[in-house]
């Protein structure tokens, strides 16, 4: 532990560039106190990678809240006003339907139906806007370049570090990493363009 | 039954039910098998099922809208909004399985289907933050849905002016009905899943407990309401109430059939007031076999004898389902248990990051053997020794 492996050390293969930084833990609070580390020395781009959401990430990655609530709340607006002019128009204006002598169109008899389009387009909101907001669905990133990246699913805890960050020197950062007892470290390539 | 799953595990997940994660997706992909194989039988019901369109609001060649005010309509939205939320609901507690699945994956076709399905999910912390808003929201979102789904089934019968159907308190007695109901089929698949895959110590006898006071207290929620019914009836001094709860179904030729509801969804369940039957795994999975046939009873009395020697004499015979009505029955218990055991197959049965997501390990600041360290200044010497 006190003396991480590094992997792939070696200078950038042919026709490969840098894309970041792969630290692996082997717990979930030493992932955390890393995030901790890298967000008090100033950087960003970075991300953790883990099995399951781990309780004060956002937190320690310094994220602020989501923004989803506002997606899935204009879903549901659409929603409602969508089933009301729907119902107003089809039986009140286009083609009237008197049944039972009750009036073409009543408000209580709306409700069910305004109330199920509500729920579900904000349910799509809630998916599509959480795909939208993570840029999902995304087979490419250089992440899966790593072959030891596919712990990240299992029992593994890992943080990336972007090389975009503009706090980003492979020295400096690396020395940073290791001193977040991490398992290993490890320099992740993508093709070049 | 197909409409408890979601709310099993979307109102136990609003709850901050831990031991839900075992049995949740267990239950929703019954739900979602169990709606598929009831869309089968207005499809059939319609008729013609090549017109099934006109029950959408589409344009047609009659340049005709449906009806809006008619419960049948409802329904329709009821249920295709229902359908689609609980498949939502369930492929997103999915996505990080799926990627479990595929970083697992040893053969192309596995990595290429696990892979395509997954997404692209890198369990990053920015996904994870967004994802369980995501969830949070779907959550929120099917409790009153599922709410309204059996409110608005209820209402095809309750706003009908059929003695025996024209009930008030048909909505909230179909909401304990379906929980009870989908109770009892999420144990009974659960134990024989339980006993075939050895996964005894994900679904403990704790899991198993409470799912059998979850049974109770629906259970007994159901036997209420079949007594409000009787006492409404007597109530209301209306003739042709009582002489359809009183005459034609505690008495009646159906007396067999309404018997047999009371004895298994009202008198088995009480077995469960006993601790020792409560975690005895032949008791409840008897026990939920026979609410599981209870319930289908409880379909059949409320229609069946509320249809017949009633107004029209075509209905003043005694009902006898023909061949056909059998083995459409027959046939969706087939589609079900195919569906169910493809399931079991190829998806995780078991919801995999939410396990792993509530054990003690995964709180960032667990500590084994009851050392304490602090992380972050602790010398790297100290931490190899403490952990």
């Amino acid at each position: 532990m006190s003396s991480p492996e590094y992997r792939s050390a070696a200078p950038p293969p042919a026709g490969k560039r840098l894309a970041l930084l792969l630290a692996e833990y082997a717990t979930p609070g030493e992932c955390l106190h890393a995030a901790e580390k890298l967000r008090d020395a100033g950087y960003s781009k970075f991300d953790s990678h883990t099995p399951f959401p781990i309780h004060g990430m956002d937190k320690a990655i310094g994220l602020p809240d989501s923004k989803l609530g506002f997606l899935v709340f204009a879903g549901g607006l659409t929603g409602t006003t969508l089933a009301f002019t729907m119902m107003m128009w089809m039986n009140g204006v286009d083609y009237p339907l008197i049944i039972g002598g009750k009036p073409a169109t009543s408000i209580p008899s709306m409700i069910p139906i305004m109330f199920e389009l509500t729920v579900l387009l904000s349910a799509f909101a809630a998916v599509f806007g959480m795909f939208h907001l993570n840029r999902l669905p995304r087979h490419n990133h250089p992440l899966f370049e790593s072959e030891n990246f596919g712990k990240f699913s299992d029992d593994r805890f890992f943080i990336s570090v972007e090389v975009e960050d503009p706090k980003f020197k492979l020295d400096r950062t690396k020395e940073l990493l290791s001193k977040t007892h991490p398992a290993s470290v490890e320099e992740v390539y993508e093709e070049a363009q | 039954m197909g409409h408890a799953g979601t709310l099993i595990s979307a109102v136990l997940f609003l709850f901050r039910q831990k031991w839900r994660t075992s049995i949740n997706r267990f239950a929703e992909a019954m739900t979602i098998f169990a709606v598929m194989c009831a869309l089968v039988f207005p499809g059939i019901h319609v008729g013609r099922v090549w017109m099934a369109y006109y029950m959408f609001p589409l344009p047609n060649q009659m340049s005709m809208w449906p009806n809006f005010k008619s419960p049948l309509i409802w329904d329709i939205f009821a249920v295709s909004t229902y359908a689609t939320v609980s498949i939502l609901f369930w492929f997103v507690g999915l996505i990080p399985d799926l990627a479990t699945l595929r970083d697992r994956a040893k053969t192309k076709i596995r990595k290429t289907v696990y892979g395509a399905l997954a997404l692209g999910w890198r369990g990053a912390n920015r996904h994870w933050q967004h994802y369980e808003r995501a969830y949070m929201i779907l959550a929120a979102l099917s409790t009153p849905l599922v709410l309204s789904v059996h409110s608005v089934v209820s209402f095809d019968f309750a706003t009908s002016v059929l003695p025996g159907w024209h009930t008030t308190i048909f909505p909230p007695y179909f909401v304990a009905g379906a929980v009870f109901s989908g109770f009892a089929m999420v144990m009974t698949l659960m134990l024989l899943t339980r006993a075939v895959y050895g996964v005894k110590s994900i679904v403990t006898m704790q899991h198993l407990e409470l799912m059998n006071k979850i049974m109770l207290v629906t259970g007994s929620l159901v036997g209420y309401a079949y007594a409000i019914e009787f006492f409404i009836a007597f109530y209301s001094g209306n003739e042709y109430e009582q002489w359809v709860f009183m005459k034609n179904r505690a008495t009646g030729p159906f007396a067999w059939a309404y018997w047999t509801m009371i004895s298994c969804n009202v008198i088995s369940p009480q077995l469960f007031w006993s601790k020792k039957l409560r975690t005895s795994i032949p008791v409840m999975f008897v026990v939920s076999i026979l609410i599981n046939i209870g319930m289908w009873f409880e379909r059949f009395v409320i229609i069946a004898t509320s249809l017949f020697r009633d107004f029209i004499p075509g209905s003043w015979g005694y009902f006898r389902p023909t061949y056909v009505d059998i083995a459409t029955y027959a046939g969706t218990l087939g589609l079900f248990f195919t569906l169910f055991l493809l399931f079991l197959r190829w998806i995780p049965m078991i919801a995999v990051a939410e396990v792993k997501g509530v054990l003690p390990e995964a709180d960032p600041h667990y500590h084994p053997e009851g050392s304490h360290d602090d992380h972050a200044h602790a010398p790297a010497a100290a931490l190899a020794g403490g952990e």
